[in-house]
This record gives structure tokens, C-alpha cells and sequence, in this order.
């Protein structure tokens, strides 16, 4: 395998071939889950066999899997190979239940770093890079997926780790970092940090890229990295039950994020229905694994909320793009009545100047009425006027209420004195559930 | 003419005066003036102290809200009326006072204030003779 990454033959493969391979694939992938206690169990019921898929349209004729699947069956239920040609285990956190756990093969990290480092390639960089890590290691996938990426590319690892901001700015300094990979609402909480250390990144650093994913954010905290820092920041998405980092990426339009359709087959349905929605119509994203041995899965609900985007890519590749994640099915809440997205919330906060990036929304029952509060980091105090700071809290509350049509209570507080995130941000906090 | 008034945007939370005070005392700093303005949710504690650049990078570099802003601080004596009629130069003049605060002893008093027109604010002063002050001179006292 050694010396692929870049694949134009793959990336911009017609359509008609590409399909082609992934029904391949498909068959093999299902041939493959069938060894899996989870599946041939599930499958034998149903009387699905390897021969039930014909065409990609048959995928349809297989059951969902989710998350519930994976902690009822843990920790080896979904494995497909003997445990000798396993050779790494990775796990989520598994704060709310059993960690979700995927076994993986030889070939199985290697394919997945050769995705890693062609989602690399993409975005420009080259052996020549210095890439500094700043995810989590440990089980979680977003540091050593990334770090196997960076070594198929041939470029300099950083495994920086998480957390640490003035040894994070201390190895940008003097290891001449020229890439980071960092979840979106930490890249900002860097820059804080080089402003306070009195150190300019656009002038005083050779950063030129920055890698963001793990965590939803809006159009408005990219352009905000992109500036801060004098870089190009490219949208990722991974997660543990796909492997990790290196599922979809953008290219350099800036638009949307291929997803290696030869790895995996895409499919958005309506989260209640279950039906497949219209192409660039948003739903909720399904994926099916097309080549990773230890254990495969077909058909896992994400939960991630997402649309295709339909027309072709300037770049030239034929893999289609998924426009960026709009929040998790699981984490829109409903206030009187109205069904609300953190990222709504964000998208407005972002666009004034005069606030931080920290935020914290809560949902609290008053009086049988749920009221709403949006509590915002203020950046550097632009004023000394108080009328200035009651005004600008009153413009917050009516951009937001033209946006969610909720009308929230916002509370202008401290740098600092929200929960910071070295991990991912802790962003709603709904107060219903405890009462 | 103009000395600069660091402000900082403080929440209404049980110690944080104390915390923020402290934290300049600990770095030899000396308070000459402070005042608070509140709401029900946060204030602005408006602060000249001995080394106001000094003061402000270590303010900042606790990840602290705060804003340098120029004000006037205009000497008078202790006498009755001296007050009101340094504020009443300004309004003949047609300029508001955003805010004030001041303070004095037996012999002498001081008033900050911060003016809605700063050039037409050093026209009056200039033409009444008034004694402003510089930042050496304010901490001198």
C-alpha cells in the first residue's frame, strides 16, 4: 500500500465506475459482517445472505444499525475477524453508557491512514509539512488516526495532544509548525492565548493550514480561525464508528467535504421517517463501511445531521460533497415549541466583534415556561459606556430571536468563566431534564 | 491634558471586587481613584492607579474584559461650590458629562469626568484656566 495518498484515479473516478466498485465492495462488506455474532445473528433472522445485495439500490433491504447496537453488543459483538489479526482497539468516551468500541486490522489502518493522508494531500500539504496534533491521544481517534495520516503523508508529526495552550504555542514556535489539526472552539481558545503571550501567529509563525472537525461549527468561526491566525482552515469529519478523522474533507474550494465514496457508501434520510430525503435536501447521515475488515457496519445511523451537495466540484473530484454538519439529531432541543440547533445560536453570536467565543445555552423551566438563556463570553472591552454594553445585549436578543423566533435572555459574562474546552465544548445545558 | 482610566467589565458574583483588587496589590500597584457602575447583572469598575500601562497588560494578561479610555481629572480647593462650578463650565459650553466621580480632602478636591466632546472639553478648559491634571501629578497626591 505504501506510496499511495494522492489517487486521482479513485478521486476523480466516473461515476458509473465508482459505483461499480462500491457495489463490489458492498457485497464483500456484507459477506464480511455476516461473520460477526451482531450480524449473522440480526441477518439470519431476516433471512438476509450475501446474495440479498444485487444492486447499490439493495442496501435499502438491509436493517439500520446504531449506537444502542454497538453498547448492547460490547465489546467484541461486531467483531468479523479472528482477535490475532486484530492489532488496535479504539473507543468514544462512553460518558453516557458502554464505549463504542471498533477493532481494527492491519489493513484496516492502513486504508484508514491512506484516506487521512489523501485529505491531507488535498488541502496542500506535502511531506515538507509540519503537522502539530493538537486532538486527544489515547483511545479516542482523533489522535492517532490523524497521527498515522501524517506519517503515510510523509510529513513531520507534532503529537502535540491536547490541552497545554502555552506548550502547544511553544512547539509552534520552535518546531516551525506549519499545520494544525485542532477541534474548532480549542483553535480559537489558542489564539486567545498567543494574544495574551503578546506573540502575532499571522507574523511571528509559519502556519499556513489548520484542519478543524469533531465538533459543529458555523461558516462565521472558520472565516474568525482563518483570520486570527493568517491561515486556510479546512472542515473535517470523522468519527470512532468510521474509523475516525479522514471520513470526509474539503478541498480547496472551501465547499462542502468529499466523502470517500470508495469506503463508504452515503445515504441521508429523515430521522423520523427513516426515508431517504431528496438529494441536498438535509437529513440525517447514514454510512456503510465498503472495506475495513475487523468490523464492518452497514447502514449506522450518525445521528450527524447533513445534505449532499449536488452539483459537481471545481476540483474535479467525483466523490460527492456533504455540506457541513448543521448539529446532531440528538442535540436540537425544543423551546416552546420551536426546534432549535445550537449551531442557529452560534452562527449569530459569531458575528459580533465585541464577543468572545465561549457560550453557554440553558434551558430553564420557570413557571411551567421554558425560558431560554443564552449566556456570551465578552472579548476585549470595546467600551467604557455602559449604555454601549446594554445595547449591544439588546441587538444580540433581536438578531437571535429573528433567527430561533424564541426570545432569549442573554447574559453578557467574563472571559473565562464558562466551561473552556479542551475537549469538546459543553454547549447546552437543558435544565428540564433534572426537574 | 487627558490621564487614561483603565475599565473593566466585572459580573455580579460574590468576591470577584476582592479577587481583581487583590490581584493588583499583590503586583505593587496603587489605587489612586476606583468606582464601580452596576447593573443587576455585571458592572464596570473604572480604575486610575500609580502605573496604568502596567496595570493593564497584567489585567489583560489574565484574560481579563478591560479598556483603556482618556478622561479628565480637573483639581480644584476644598472650599463650598468649587464642584458644582467646575461642572457648570462645561455645561455653558453645551457638553455632557457621560459620568464623574471625585474625591478631596481638608484642602483639596478632584473630579474625573469623562465628557461627550473631548476637543470642545479642552477649549473650555483652556479658556477658564482649569487645573488639569496630569498621571504624574494625580500620583503625586
Amino acid at each position: 500500500m505504501d506510496g499511495f495518498y494522492y489517487q486521482p484515479e479513485i478521486e476523480k473516478m466516473p461515476r458509473k465506475e465508482l459505483e461499480a466498485l462500491q457495489l463490489e465492495r458492498l457485497k464483500w462488506s456484507v459477506k464480511q459482517a455476516l461473520k460477526s455474532p451482531f450480524y449473522s445473528k440480526l441477518y439470519g433472522k431476516l433471512g438476509i445472505t450475501a446474495d440479498t445485495i444485487q444492486t447499490l439500490a439493495d442496501l435499502r433491504k438491509l436493517p439500520f444499525t446504531v449506537k444502542q447496537d454497538m453498547r448492547d453488543n460490547y465489546p467484541f459483538g461486531f467483531l468479523a475477524v479472528d482477535k490475532k489479526e486484530l492489532i488496535r482497539l479504539h473507543a468514544s468516551s462512553g460518558t453516557t453508557g458502554n464505549p463504542t468500541v471498533i477493532c481494527h486490522t492491519k489493513h484496516d489502518i492502513d486504508t484508514w491512514a491512506n484516506r487521512v493522508a489523501r485529505c491531507f494531500y488535498m488541502v496542500g500539504l506535502r511531506d515538507t509539512d509540519v503537522i502539530q496534533n493538537s486532538s486527544g491521544y489515547g483511545m479516542f481517534t482523533g489522535g492517532l488516526g490523524m497521527q498515522a495520516g501524517i506519517e503515510w503523508l510523509g510529513a513531520l508529526a507534532i503529537p502535540a495532544a491536547a490541552g497545554n495552550s502555552k506548550r502547544q504555542i511553544k512547539c509552534i514556535m520552535d518546531y516551525g509548525t506549519t499545520a494544525i489539526h485542532a477541534i474548532p472552539s480549542y483553535a480559537l481558545r489558542l489564539a486567545d492565548v498567543f494574544e495574551e503571550e503578546g506573540i502575532d501567529p499571522r507574523k511571528d509563525t509559519h502556519l499556513h493550514t489548520f484542519l478543524i472537525g469533531a465538533e459543529p461549527h458555523t461558516e462565521e468561526t472558520r472565516r474568525k480561525i482563518e483570520e486570527r491566525f493568517g491561515v486556510k482552515a479546512y472542515n473535517c469529519f470523522g468519527m470512532t464508528e468510521m474509523s475516525g478523522p479522514g471520513v470526509a474533507f474539503e478541498c480547496k474550494e472551501q465547499n462542502g467535504m468529499h466523502i470517500w465514496e470508495d469506503s463508504y457508501i452515503v445515504e441521508i434520510v429523515d430521522p423520523e421517517t427513516l426515508e431517504p430525503v431528496p438529494d441536498g435536501e438535509v437529513g440525517e447521515l447514514v454510512l456503510t463501511t465498503l472495506d475495513r475488515e475487523g468490523m464492518p457496519l452497514l447502514r449506522y445511523r450518525t445521528r450527524d445531521l447533513t445534505r449532499i451537495l449536488t452539483e459537481p466540484c471545481p476540483c474535479g473530484r467525483t466523490h460527492r460533497r456533504l455540506d457541513r454538519m448543521k448539529g446532531r439529531s440528538d442535540d436540537m432541543f425544543i423551546v416552546k415549541g420551536v426546534n432549535i440547533f445550537p449551531m442557529q445560536i452560534e452562527k449569530i453570536l459569531m458575528q459580533f466583534p465585541e464577543l468572545g467565543t465561549n457560550y453557554l445555552i440553558t434551558i430553564q423551566p420557570v413557571d411551567n415556561n421554558d425560558e431560554l438563556i443564552v449566556e456570551v463570553e465578552l472579548g476585549d472591552l470595546k467600551t467604557d459606556d455602559f449604555s454601549k454594553l446594554q445595547s449591544l445585549t439588546k441587538e444580540i436578543t433581536h438578531k437571535l430571536k429573528d433567527e430561533i423566533l424564541v426570545t432569549p435572555k442573554v447574559k453578557l459574562v467574563e472571559r473565562g468563566s464558562l466551561p473552556q474546552s479542551e475537549g469538546k465544548a459543553v454547549r447546552v445545558k437543558d435544565l428540564r431534564k433534572l426537574v | 491634558m487627558t490621564i487614561s482610566q483603565i475599565s473593566v467589565f466585572v459580573e455580579n458574583k460574590f468576591g470577584r471586587l476582592n479577587e481583581i483588587l487583590s490581584f493588583l496589590s499583590k503586583e505593587n500597584i496603587r489605587i489612586i481613584a476606583a468606582t464601580v457602575a452596576d447593573t443587576t447583572e455585571y458592572g464596570i469598575l473604572r480604575l486610575i492607579t500609580t502605573n496604568q500601562h502596567k496595570a493593564f497588560q497584567l489585567l489583560k494578561a489574565q484574560g481579563v474584559s478591560a479598556n483603556l479610555s482618556d478622561v479628565l481629572a480637573i483639581k480644584t480647593d476644598a472650599s463650598a461650590g468649587k464642584f458644582s462650578e467646575t461642572i457648570e463650565y462645561f455645561t455653558k459650553a453645551g457638553i455632557s458629562i457621560e459620568y464623574m466621580y471625585c474625591f478631596s480632602d481638608n484642602t483639596s478636591g478632584v473630579v474625573v469626568i469623562r465628557p461627550n466632546n473631548m476637543e470642545a472639553a479642552h477649549e473650555v478648559i483652556r479658556r477658564n484656566s482649569l487645573n488639569c491634571l496630569t498621571e504624574s501629578e494625580l500620583c503625586g497626591l
